[in-house]
């Protein structure tokens, strides 16, 4: 993989969870799909919403709202599930929506801003504004590590 | 680069086949050391890997093999004599080779130090073992003679029927010829090209003779050379430079053939023919071999052309295949329900047809992935035969139902813990010959290997006739390393003693021997099994013999489950653990220290409420005044599920959950089901501690 330093900019996928905008390297999304039914897994954490068929191959779901501690959302005809691989681990995130794809200069990428007492700040690698929007690059190791 | 990749996996595949049949037919070669047709299909298995190893340029693979060959062809040509410390090095030879594969196909260059085995084999060749009288010495002289001369590239061989041909040519004006073509090292299509040279020299003349013959250069049974007798107008120079032509090629010389090369050739042809007059002559000796060739020769026959009906197809693949097939399967299930709401008459029968082609082609997918469990078993053979020798005991081997299928993924899994049983039962049991003597049983113990099916499982059994477990001295260790105390032992059946060899840090070997007792003990094969879905038992008498028992499933792909419901949620149940479904009524379920339990035919059953267990979310109370439960087994421990309903029974594929959700307890898998939606599989050993 080539490192981000190297590349002049990355393409990301950039959803929306609440009124904020995150983005994932599009190198790590395998797909977007369309929410679909959710089968529970008994005791896992409460953010892993259980699994879904996706062709054939059983995928874990995450409901990033509840990942980040957000409140929960009603289900509107937007909801999105990324479908995210990263290594050997296949997961989908449930999003409010998804609905773009941009290329975000390396250069304009900054590191978090130092906001105390925010959850989702653990998962967050930095942001970047293009515009006058604000993305949320994540930190998918840590999103989907389970220890946490 | 890929081409490459594929044409090494092919090599690997087919080193490893030829490999086997060398050791199948060594092993039977000991037994009847008289039999030169065992020695020729050896030969032949070693020459074309021979071959095939020097096309891919694995030159050490190549110069062994050759080494080996020498050896064969001495023996084939009576020069030496068959014993058990010639074919220890022989043995010893497909164990380099075998390993050198092995190196190969974990992406090594399969170079390997073999000059003390090879040293071996020369001395073997050299006839070293024989008696050094005269004659044979000579004959071995002319031998290295005529191999020289080959080596110089003297390979065709003319009869009289081929020298009035070349005459006759001469006369009408014709030029007669030998060319030797040399392929490239790297040349993959060998044939083919083969196949050109002669479309070339067909345009401008006739192919008198080839060496090797057409039907072999066809197969491409040969190195890089062949060489053809060749008659045209044409000078040597316009055909050489005309064959040239054709790709991949390295070298081609025309030489003129003369009256000498002729007479010559065909002089060694009549030694040949005497050879073959003196064979004929043997063989009529021995009416009863000579019936058993031409049988041979048909299985062999048969079993090639069965050879070429078959692809290798990677499991991937498969498995890719498995998934689409299912995405089939779900929409079956959608059209299904269309079909139903519409109710078009021509729209349900399609559907049904097609739900009927489905399940023909199901069955296909599946049996695809099964292969018979021969290619674990026949590894063994050599192994018992090498360990036998090892420990100085007398060994038979049998194996019975090696043709029984299992799924790929098992077969895998399996070999390493056949290992260790057969390893344990030839160190352990079986006695040396002395001993055995001395109680009164033949001076040869036999191992027996067994496999069967039996419903959807696959039975095998690794039996001996040699000591059987001293419960005693089992006993005694157990309690040494602490696995049983001195009160609990005494209360042990007969079956539980011999079951403690099964745990972790046991072992019974008074000293460490080279074969066994290197601190992995059975209870490594004992967790292999289970880790299978599969299970392993024991049955041994003192001084009779012992017997281990595995049983497994016939796929890890596919099992057979209840499925039940539990509010919305679908669960799956093993069929393999439940005993039988029932229906009680409330107030059957009793108290007992705060478990809940029913009385299931005069047995106590503790009640597992699968609802409290997954945390099913519930609308409303349950409460029905009949229950649901499915009654469960792990060993003879029994207990109750309770669910809301049963669905039914039904053959599911098995889906891992994914390398995100490890160790979810209770639940060993999920399945995907005819609407689309994941159910999760109960792992019934979890739930029962």
């Amino acid at each position: 993989m080539v490192t981000v330093a190297e590349q002049e900019s990355i393409k990301v996928i950039v959803f929306k969870l609440m009124d904020k905008e995150y983005a994932i390297p599009v190198s790590h999304v395998q797909g977007i799909e369309k929410m679909m039914h959710i089968t529970r897994v008994p005791r896992t954490e409460k953010f892993v919403k259980g699994v879904i068929n996706l062709r054939g191959v059983v995928t874990p779901i995450i409901n990033l709202r509840e990942r980040f501690g957000l409140p929960p959302a009603e289900n509107t005809e937007s909801v999105r599930i990324i479908i995210v691989q990263l290594d050997d681990v296949e997961v989908g995130f449930v999003v409010d929506s998804a609905n773009d794809v941009i290329d975000i200069p390396v250069k304009s990428i900054e590191p978090q801003p130092e906001v105390v007492g925010v959850k989702e700040e653990a998962f967050i690698s930095g942001v970047s504004k293009i515009g006058n929007r604000l993305l949320i690059l994540l930190h998918l190791d840590k999103v989907l590590n389970l220890s946490e | 680069m890929e081409m490459n990749q594929q044409y090494l996996d092919m090599f690997i595949e087919e080193s490893k086949e030829h490999l086997q049949a060398c050791s199948d037919l060594l092993l039977e070669l000991e037994k009847n050391p008289n039999d030169i047709s065992i020695v020729n299909e050896i030969f032949r298995s070693a020459h074309t890997l021979k071959g095939m190893a020097a096309t891919m340029g694995f030159e050490d693979l190549a110069d062994l093999t050759h080494k080996m060959e020498n050896v064969l062809d001495a023996i084939r040509n009576e020069k030496i004599k068959v014993d058990s410390n010639l074919l220890d090095i022989v043995f010893e030879s497909v164990d380099h080779l075998e390993a050198m594969i092995t190196d190969i196909a974990s992406g090594g260059n399969g170079k390997r130090d073999v000059s003390e085995i090879v040293e071996k084999l020369k001395a073997i060749e050299a006839g070293k073992q024989i008696p050094s009288s005269t004659p044979v010495q000579q004959e071995i002289a002319a031998d290295v003679a005529v191999e020289e001369e080959i080596s110089a590239g003297r390979y065709l061989i003319y009869d009289e029927y081929d020298i009035t041909v070349l005459q006759q040519s001469k006369e009408q004006g014709f030029n007669a010829y030998e060319i030797t073509v040399s392929l490239r090292q790297d040349c993959l299509l060998k044939a083919a090209r083969v196949y050109m040279v002669f479309q070339v020299l067909e345009k401008c003349g006739e192919v008198i003779k080839s060496f090797p013959t057409v039907e072999n250069l066809e197969e491409e049974q040969f190195d890089q050379n062949f060489q053809v007798a060749f008659i045209s107008k044409d000078s040597a120079e316009e055909i050489q430079k005309k064959v040239s032509k054709v790709s991949e090629i390295e070298n081609v010389v025309v030489v003129p053939l003369t009256d000498e090369m002729v007479r010559k050739a065909s002089k060694e042809e009549i030694a040949t023919k005497e050879r073959q007059q003196q064979d004929l002559e043997k063989s009529n000796q021995a009416p009863t071999k000579q019936k058993e060739e031409p049988a041979k020769k048909e299985t062999n026959a048969s079993k090639q052309s069965a050879h070429s009906k078959t692809i290798r197809v990677s499991i991937e693949r498969l498995d890719i295949l498995m998934n689409l097939f299912e995405e089939l399967v779900i929409d079956r299930g959608r059209l299904q329900s269309i079909a139903n709401d519409v109710k078009h008459s021509e729209l349900t029968e399609t559907v049904e047809r097609m739900s009927r082609t489905m399940g023909d082609l199901q069955n296909i997918v599946l049996t695809m992935r099964m292969i018979p469990i021969e290619t674990v078993f026949n590894r063994f053979p050599k192994m018992v035969r090498s360990l036998s020798r090892e420990l100085n005991k007398k060994i038979n081997l049998e194996i019975i139902g090696a043709e029984t299928e299992l799924d790929r993924t098992v077969i895998d899994e399996i070999g390493d813990p056949l290992v260790h049983l057969i390893r344990n039962s030839v160190d352990h049991g079986i006695e040396s010959p002395d001993v055995r003597k001395s109680k009164g049983k033949p001076e040869e113990g036999t191992v027996t290997l067994r496999a069967y099916h039996s419903g959807n499982y696959v039975f095998i059994e690794i039996e001996d006739d040699g000591a059987g477990i001293n419960k005693d001295k089992v006993l005694k260790k157990a309690i040494e390393r602490g696995i049983v105390t001195k009160e609990s032992a005494l209360s042990l059946t007969d079956k539980q003693i011999n079951e403690l060899i099964f745990e972790s840090g046991f072992s019974t070997a008074e000293k460490i021997t080279d074969v066994s007792g290197r601190g992995v003990g059975l209870d490594v094969v004992k967790t292999t099994i289970q880790s299978l879905g599969g299970s392993i038992s024991i049955e041994s008498q003192e001084d009779v013999g012992s017997k281990f028992s595995i049983q497994l499933p016939l796929t890890l792909s596919i099992i057979s489950v209840m499925l039940v419901e539990i509010e919305k949620e679908i669960y799956a149940i093993p069929l393999s653990s439940i005993i039988e479904t029932s229906i009680i009524k409330k107030s059957e379920i009793l108290n007992a220290h705060n478990q809940k339990v029913i009385d299931f035919r005069g047995k106590v059953v503790p009640l597992i409420f699968l609802d409290e267990v997954f945390e099913v979310p519930r609308s409303e109370a349950f409460d029905d005044e009949y229950q649901s439960v499915v009654i469960v087994r792990k060993g003879d421990k029994l207990a109750g599920l309770v669910v809301d309903s049963f669905i039914g029974q039904q053959e599911i594929v098995l889906k891992s959950l994914g390398n995100y959700l490890k160790n979810i307890f209770a639940i060993s898998g999920a399945t995907i089901l005819g609407n689309g939606q994941v159910a999760l599989i109960i792992d019934i050993n979890a739930l029962m501690k």
